[in-house]
This record gives structure tokens, C-alpha cells and sequence, in this order.
């Protein structure tokens, strides 16, 4: 049998074990989801993915339903678009501040770009509101439950993803709780600090503490517009040999956070410890920020590039002239880029002509 | 790495031998996770009890520098239960026959007696990655960093070749890289017997390609190591240019390596702290630092990808390339009139055939794994598919060696070190960043809580460490990771110099120190 069916009216194809979402999303249809992150495992939970699939009773959700020949779905029906609406209402009314600063992580715009669109602005319905923050003294990850709609992508990327299984789910229904086990502190869990959680929260309420220090008003850190001033820039992490792709978050000149690059070639949207939080060494006080020549006192002082930079010509200058082209030796670095790494080793080659170069990889 | 990481979770068989992934590759690790998590089988040597261990399968505790005894026992039991890929072997390699007699001395019983790893277990071993459709090794520096370091990979490539583990996917010999840009170092030809490429020095073609590109005749001699050049500071070594590199906290044996920085006549070093190595120079050039810098590195799997800057530099700081082509120009060097990183990229690309085919547009995305030797090539995720660079894979009829120095009366504790996942090796960028020190703000030695008894310490005290080269002292903790009487500590913590204490020897053949071994004494404070 043919892999074909229709959506909204349109013939389409799929492959074994797609999904109707991610054929609809293939088509452009953009369905609305809050627990769905394209990573994990579908879940279901949210049911704002329904559609409506021919012969079948009620609408089924697009995230856990696969595609099979000749099905006929239609993604944005009156009916379905008041079913989500409703959902939505209710999802909002659980969590009264919907408008979070963007600075909290890379999805926790998600529930507010939803209430915009299906116009959940005064919420239809009222009542109590679930979850407490917890109180967790680590400088990385806030834990600001209020905000959580149970959607479960922080149980499940820190899971699937990142195989550390350090958040759980306490309580049920309406009480139902994010934590870790024994509701302790993320410290005193399997907890990597990974930030994947904080990264893949629809609502804010797992964020990045750390990069909120820059939120326009720190003490309502909750409410702001989304990153009017903060430019994203696509590179490469600093630290291991993996490769992980990153987007650095820069506001007037300073680094104020780190985004998993969801599509990075090597790493997928995960990250360690080190890749989303140990930025900011960059902007350390003690980063040396002109040339030093050691003096006649045997100190280190502060030169002008041209002197120190004539300085160390000399010093080469003089080896050579002294000692022969076999006297100096360039080692290069594993952590500048290929750049500096080719240019070292041209310049013992091209210009003392022997292979007195290296790096340090040997230790 | 043979493979790409996307590979990680595909295999049917994972050995992991001499990597601590959780820590120090943590986003490769999740691969793995996902592997094991489908039902792939975990095989995990070290010889402490890692987080890679704890979710293993089978755990092999072998005692530290005994890797080529169990890997010549592995081998050895797959070629008695006769497990060859007799395809493979036929086809993609030589001096099998050889092999096969030289193994069958190195039983899994004589093996236990090095390695202490119970026989039956190295079977176990054996037999489930020799009977894999799908068998991938992986390892870091657990495996490189002994004088047998060389032995010690040429025992996985035996393993490899003799099951046809190499190739496919799922499958391969993968070293994980330790730093961002150490493979693209090597790439851009920072070694002293390779030009740009993995061209050989020897190689009088290479010679004269390069003498054309350079405008001057270059040694046909390899040059010397690292290793060497700093026993030869002050005698036949008198300058020296370091790029970015804390050699005194990250290399062995530091007292000498400090009385060698301190004979030259000249040092300079560029770097983006005072790193205790730069407080030795006599002119310190601030570079622009990550996230300040364009550039281009390459990751562990072969993949070119770019730098891009987004900040300012801090104070009058400036690239590294741009240092580099003052000095030169300073010096009436020819070449080095750049202004951009892009063109020094692209001259690297014209000269290194495994770039070949790319240029600085063309890794926009890092859609591309070397090597890329032409233009309209898609790049090489996986290596060895149809065949060896050097036609067939040839087996190597290794002998297990004793570390350098091994436990005595006076020195009756192993210690090896590494990293630690919060910390990156000497902490000038991580000690450097707000947070980190909650979650690790000191160095500490792991000691198995029954040695702690025995030797007389306790637990979060201090304590005297000695090696043949020095002495330090350092703070307890009890952990069952290290087994007993084999204890560990990271070289990160600038108060805590391990490497005061390493430097027992090298692998002769790449210089690589000896890091994972070295036998110390420990005393009550």
C-alpha cells in the first residue's frame, strides 16, 4: 500500500512511523503543541495537537498517532480550533503570568505566543493555581513551579535526552509537582546541571538564572518583552573536542546567556554543564587586556603593542641571529582556532624553516 | 574518531576503555545513554569505578596501566572461540596469520594475573563484542597517556580488525578529543612531522610543495616534540613562542617543566589570562578570547565549523592570527600580510588535501567531516568504508609493558588523574565562571574508605601525596569510585598541583607523558 494521505484537503506522502505531526508539520501546518519537543518521545499530554481524522470518534492527537494510508485529517477545523482554545484557557488559568522574560530559556515563549494567537487574553476561567516554587540556592537553574503546566518536557528531556533521570513527578492531578527525588535540591540529585530542562520548558518556570542577571528589571524578573535587544550568534562551545553547537545571547557588547542550538550538527540542542554556563570567563576582570614586557626589574609591565610587539620580534631576532634556526620553538594551542594553530607553525616553518613546532596534545 | 558521534547510538556492543564520557564528553556520553537505553550491551574498562561503570553491563576493574594485557587476553578469546570477520580479514588486511600465533600465548588466566580482572569476565568480554553485529570501541586519553600508548591503541585496532568492526555504522575505533581545537591544531599542521594535512616532513614532495607555497627550503628532518624541546630549554633551545597552552599546571613533572620555561632567553607567550606559564615570559600578548574571535575549529569527529565573534574584545586584546603576522612581519618574514582570519583559512584549504575541498563560505554550516578532497565532494562522516588509507589495516603483534614506574615500598599507591565534569583542565576559563564553585570549588583525592582506614587518614582531611618528583598535599574523600589502593585526583586546581607528582615517563614513539600512572606515597598531615 501506498504511504499517501490527506490533510486539509491535500494528497501527501510520509514514510513509515511518521507521525501525523510531523507529516502536518512537514506541510507547514502549524498545529499547537506545549508538551511536544521534537527530540523526546511523544507524550500526549497536552492535547492541543488534536485533530480531527476522519472515522475516528473523537480527535486524536497528532504527536501519538501514527500516519497509515488513507487517512484524512483535517489540523484546524472550527471545532478543533475551539476545542484548543478552550484547553488553553484552562492551561492560562493554571498559570496566571504567561509573559515571561525571554531570558529564561529557549522555549519559554511557547504558552505565551499560544495565548496570543488563539486570543486567551482575559482568562474564561478562574480558580487556583498549582505548583510552588522551590527554593533551591543553586546559581543556575530557578525552580519556579508557579509557572509549571505539568507538560512533563523537563521529566522527559532530562531522561531521554540527557539520561540523567534526575527530575521526577510527585503527587497527582491538579497537585501534581515537579521535582527531584526525595523533593530535595538539584545538587543532592543526579542533576548534571545540564540546563536542558530550563531549555526545553514551554513557560519559564525551570530558567536560566544566570543569564536573568541581564533581565531588564531584575526584580520582576518574570515580566518583560522578549529580547527587543539581544542578538543570537551561531558558534562553536569552547571547552571539549565534542563540537557542540551553541547560540551566544550578546546584549551591549557582553555574553548574557547560552542557547542549545536545537539543529547543531554534533550535539542536537544537548549541552553540558560547561557549554550553557561557564561563558563568562570572557568578561572576567582578570583577562589581560594589554601586552606586558618584563622590565629591567624583572616585573611584568604594561607595554604599547608596537613595543612589546617589537619586543618579541627581537628576542626571536636575537635567538636566531646567536643560536641558529634550530634554537626556537613554537608550541600552538588546542583551543584557539586553525587559524592561530596554521600561522604558528608557518611561522617557524616559513620563517626559520625547521619543523620545531608542536602542540599540546601530547599531555 | 572513525565514526561520527551520530553513530553513538547505534551500536549493538559499546567498549568503553580509558574514557570517562559522563565527565569529560558529557554530550557524546547521551549517545551512548540512548544506545544502552535501545538495549545496546556496555562493556566499561577503568580502573575506577566511573559513571560510565555504573551503567554498564559488564564492568572490567582493571588496575592502571594494564590495558594491552587485557586487550591482548580479549584478543586472544575471540580468535579460541573463533569470532573472526574471516571476510574482513581476508580482504582488508594483513599479517593475520602472525597475529593469530602470537595471541594464542596471552590467555584471559595469564591476562587476570596483570590486569586482576577476573578471566571469566575478560571473556565475557570477548565473546560479546566478537560476536556483534555491530561493535564500537571508544577511548580518550585512559589509553594514550602510558608509555604504551601506542601498544594500547594498536590493541583496540587488532580487536577492530579481527571482527570487521570498522567501516560500518555503528561501528569504529573513536578516540574522543579532549579540547575544542586539538584535532584542528593537528589539522593545520602544529606538529613537528607533519606539514598542513597529515603531509609528511619526509616526504620530499611535500618538501618542495611547501618550499614553493613558503618561499624558503624547510628541514626535511621531523622536527622535535614538545616533550623533547622542553629537556633542551637553555641548551640548544633559547627561544620559544607558546599559543594559548598553560604548560606548566597541564604538563608533567612541573618543577622541570618550570626550570625549563626559566633557561630560555626568550619566551612569549600569547594567552587570555596571566596563566602561571605566561607569569614566566618576558613579553605576554593578549588575544582575543572566545566569542571575540572568527575562526574555524574542528571537532572530534572531523567536522569543520566555525568561531564566530559577538562580543568585543576585552581592553587593546587581538586575535591570535593577527599577533602571529606582526611577529612575522617584524621579523621580515614573508606571507603573513593577512587582515582577516578568512584568507589564512583558505591558504590552509589549498595546502592540506583533506580540506581541499572546502573554503571559508563552504563551512557555514558545518555540514562537512574531513577529509573533503575536492569540491563537489559530500565529505567522509565515516573512514575506512571501502578501504585503508594505506590500503589494509595491518595487525600488530603487541607485548604488554610495565608502566614507568610501578608500585614500591616507598611508593605503594597508583595514582591517576584526569578531569572532573564542572572543572576543565586548568581552570583559567572555568574557575573563571560564576557558579561553577558551587557545584566544585576544590580539588580533593579519591580514596577508596578502606585504604583511608588503613593508611591511617580521614575522610575531608588533608594529607601529604609523594611521588619520586615531589610532594603536595590535598584533601581526603571517601569514595568507592576508587578501588582500592588506587586513588585519583583532577590536575585542574592551581592549589593542588598534581602534576608536581607526574612525569614518570613517555611512549617513546609520540611523547605522550605518562599522565594516568604514577606510584605516590601517602601520609597523615
Amino acid at each position: 500500500m501506498k504511504h499517501e494521505m490527506e490533510i486539509d484537503g491535500v494528497e501527501v506522502t510520509f514514510s513509515e512511523g511518521e507521525t501525523i505531526l510531523e507529516v502536518a508539520q512537514r506541510h507547514q501546518k502549524e498545529i499547537p503543541t506545549l508538551c511536544y519537543d521534537a527530540r523526546l518521545e511523544p507524550f500526549g499530554g497536552c492535547r492541543l495537537c488534536i485533530v480531527d481524522l476522519e472515522g475516528a470518534r473523537t480527535p486524536v492527537a497528532s504527536c501519538t498517532t501514527q500516519a497509515t494510508a488513507g487517512m484524512v485529517v483535517k489540523t484546524a477545523t472550527e471545532t478543533i480550533e475551539a476545542y484548543r482554545k478552550t484547553l488553553l484557557e484552562m492551561v492560562v488559568s493554571e498559570n496566571r503570568e504567561v509573559d515571561v522574560d525571554a531570558l529564561r530559556g529557549y522555549a519559554a515563549g511557547e504558552l505565551a505566543n499560544l495565548r496570543d494567537r488563539y486570543a486567551v487574553h482575559t482568562p474564561g476561567i478562574t480558580g487556583e493555581t498549582s505548583g510552588t516554587i522551590k527554593a533551591d540556592d543553586n546559581p543556575f537553574i530557578l525552580r519556579d513551579y508557579e509557572l509549571c503546566i505539568s507538560c512533563y518536557r523537563c521529566v522527559r528531556v532530562c531522561a531521554e535526552q540527557e539520561g540523567d533521570h534526575a527530575i521526577t513527578v510527585m503527587n497527582r492531578g491538579f497537585d501534581t509537582q515537579i521535582t527531584t527525588e526525595f523533593d530535595g535540591l538539584l545538587k543532592d540529585s543526579a542533576c548534571t546541571f545540564c540546563g536542558q530542562c530550563i531549555h526545553t520548558c514551554p513557560t519559564g518556570a525551570l530558567a536560566d538564572k544566570k543569564a536573568l542577571r541581564h533581565a531588564e528589571d531584575t526584580t520582576q524578573p518574570r515580566v518583560a518583552a522578549p529580547l527587543p535587544d539581544i542578538e543570537k550568534t551561531r558558534t562553536i562551545c569552547p571547552y571539549c573536542g565534542v563540537g557542540c553547537s551553541v547560540d551566544m545571547l550578546t546584549k551591549a557588547g557582553q555574553i548574557v546567556g547560552i542557547h542549545p542550538a536545537m539543529d547543531g550538527p554534533a550535539n542536537q540542542g544537548a549541552l553540558c554543564v560547561k557549554g550553557q554556563f561557564a561563558y563568562d570567563f570572557v568578561h572576567h576582570p582578570d583577562r589581560l587586556k594589554t601586552p606586558l614586557v618584563r622590565g629591567d626589574d624583572g616585573e611584568l609591565c604594561e607595554a604599547t603593542w608596537d613595543d612589546a610587539l617589537d619586543r618579541a620580534a627581537e628576542g626571536f631576532r636575537k635567538a636566531h641571529a646567536t643560536y641558529g634556526r634550530h634554537s626556537i620553538y613554537g608550541i600552538a594551542s588546542g583551543r584557539a582556532p586553525s587559524e592561530a594553530a596554521y600561522l604558528m607553525q608557518k611561522f617557524i616553518r616559513a620563517g626559520f624553516g625547521t619543523n620545531y613546532i608542536d602542540n599540546c596534545s601530547r599531555a | 574518531m572513525s565514526n561520527p558521534l551520530i553513530d553513538m547510538q547505534k551500536p549493538d556492543v559499546i567498549f568503553c576503555i580509558g574514557t570517562n564520557m559522563t565527565e569529560c564528553h558529557p554530550v557524546a556520553a547521551t549517545g551512548l545513554k540512548k544506545a544502552v537505553a535501545r538495549g545496546a550491551k556496555l562493556i566499561v574498562a577503568d580502573p575506577r569505578r566511573i559513571g560510565l561503570a555504573d551503567m554498564s553491563h559488564l564492568y572490567l576493574p582493571l588496575r592502571v596501566g594494564s590495558d594491552t594485557a587485557l586487550l591482548l587476553g580479549m584478543a586472544h578469546v575471540i580468535a579460541r572461540e573463533g569470532l573472526m570477520d574471516e571476510a574482513f580479514i581476508a580482504t582488508r588486511t594483513v599479517g593475520f596469520d602472525d597475529f593469530f600465533e602470537h595471541i594464542s600465548e596471552w590467555t584471559p588466566e595469564w591476562a587476570e594475573t596483570i590486569t586482576g580482572v577476573p578471566a571469566k569476565d575478560i571473556e565475557t568480554a570477548a565473546i560479546w563484542y566478537g560476536s556483534a553485529d555491530k561493535g564500537a570501541i571508544y577511548y580518550t586519553l585512559g589509553i594514550t597517556e602510558h608509555i604504551c600508548g601506542v601498544e594500547n591503541v594498536q590493541s583496540l585496532c587488532n580487536l577492530a580488525l579481527m571482527t570487521g568492526n570498522v567501516g560500518r555504522e555503528g561501528t569504529g575505533i573513536n578516540p574522543m578529543r579532549g579540547q575544542n581545537n586539538i584535532q584542528g591544531a593537528g589539522d593545520s599542521g602544529a606538529l613537528p612531522n607533519n606539514y598542513p594535512g597529515f603531509q609528511a616532513v619526509t616526504e620530499p614532495e611535500n618538501q618542495e610543495k611547501f618550499a614553493a607555497a613558503y618561499g624558503r627550503e624547510i628541514d626535511m628532518e621531523k622536527g622535535i616534540t614538545k616533550v623533547t624541546a622542553l629537556e633542551l630549554c637553555g641548551a640548544e633551545l633559547h627561544a620559544m613562542l607558546i599559543d594559548g597552552e598553560n604548560t606548566l599546571l597541564s604538563d608533567p613533572h612541573r618543577v622541570h617543566c618550570e626550570h625549563a620555561l626559566r633557561s630560555l632567553a626568550h619566551l612569549v607567550v600569547i594567552d587570555i589570562f596571566l596563566t602561571e606559564t605566561a607569569q614566566l615570559a618576558d613579553v605576554v600578548l593578549p588575544a582575543t578570547a572566545w566569542g571575540e574571535t572568527d575562526g574555524v575549529c574542528t571537532n572530534t569527529e572531523r567536522r569543520v565549523q566555525r568561531l564566530r565573534a559577538a562580543v568585543p574584545p576585552a581592553g587593546e586584546a587581538k586575535p591570535d592570527w593577527w599577533i602571529i603576522c606582526q611577529i612575522a612581519q617584524r621579523l621580515g618574514f614573508k606571507g603573513f600580510d593577512f587582515d582577516s582570519p578568512k584568507p589564512i583559512f583558505n591558504e590552509l584549504c589549498r595546502l592540506s588535501p583533506i580540506y581541499a575541498g572546502l573554503d571559508w563560505e563552504r563551512i557555514e554550516k558545518g555540514e562537512y567531516q574531513w577529509p573533503v578532497p575536492h569540491k563537489a565532494h559530500p565529505g567522509t562522516p565515516r573512514l575506512h568504508e571501502e578501504e585503508f588509507i594505506n590500503g589494509r589495516g595491518v595487525f600488530s603483534n603487541v607485548h604488554y609493558r610495565d608502566p614507568a614506574e610501578t608500585i614500591s615500598a616507598a611508593f605503594p599507591v597508583w595514582l591517576t588523574t584526569g578531569r572532573r565534569l564542572q572543572s576543565y583542565h586548568t581552570r583559567t576559563q572555568t574557575g573563571r565562571a560564576q557558579g561553577i564553585d558551587y557545584l566544585l570549588s576544590e580539588e580533593s583525592l579519591e580514596v577508596n574508605p578502606a585504604d583511608i582506614e588503613k593508611w591511617q587518614l580521614a575522610n575531608g582531611e588533608w594529607c601529604k601525596m609523594s611521588s619520586a618528583r615531589g610532594s603536595i598535599t590535598i584533601k581526603v574523600k571517601a569514595t568507592n569510585r576508587s578501588p582500592r589502593g588506587t586513588v585519583f585526583a583532577s590536575f585542574s586546581f592551581g592549589d593542588v598541583p598534581v602534576n608536581l607528582l607526574t612525569g614518570s615517563g613517555y611512549d617513546p614513539v609520540t611523547h605522550t607523558a605518562e599522565l594516568k600512572v604514577c606510584p605516590v606515597r601517602l601520609e597523615p598531615l
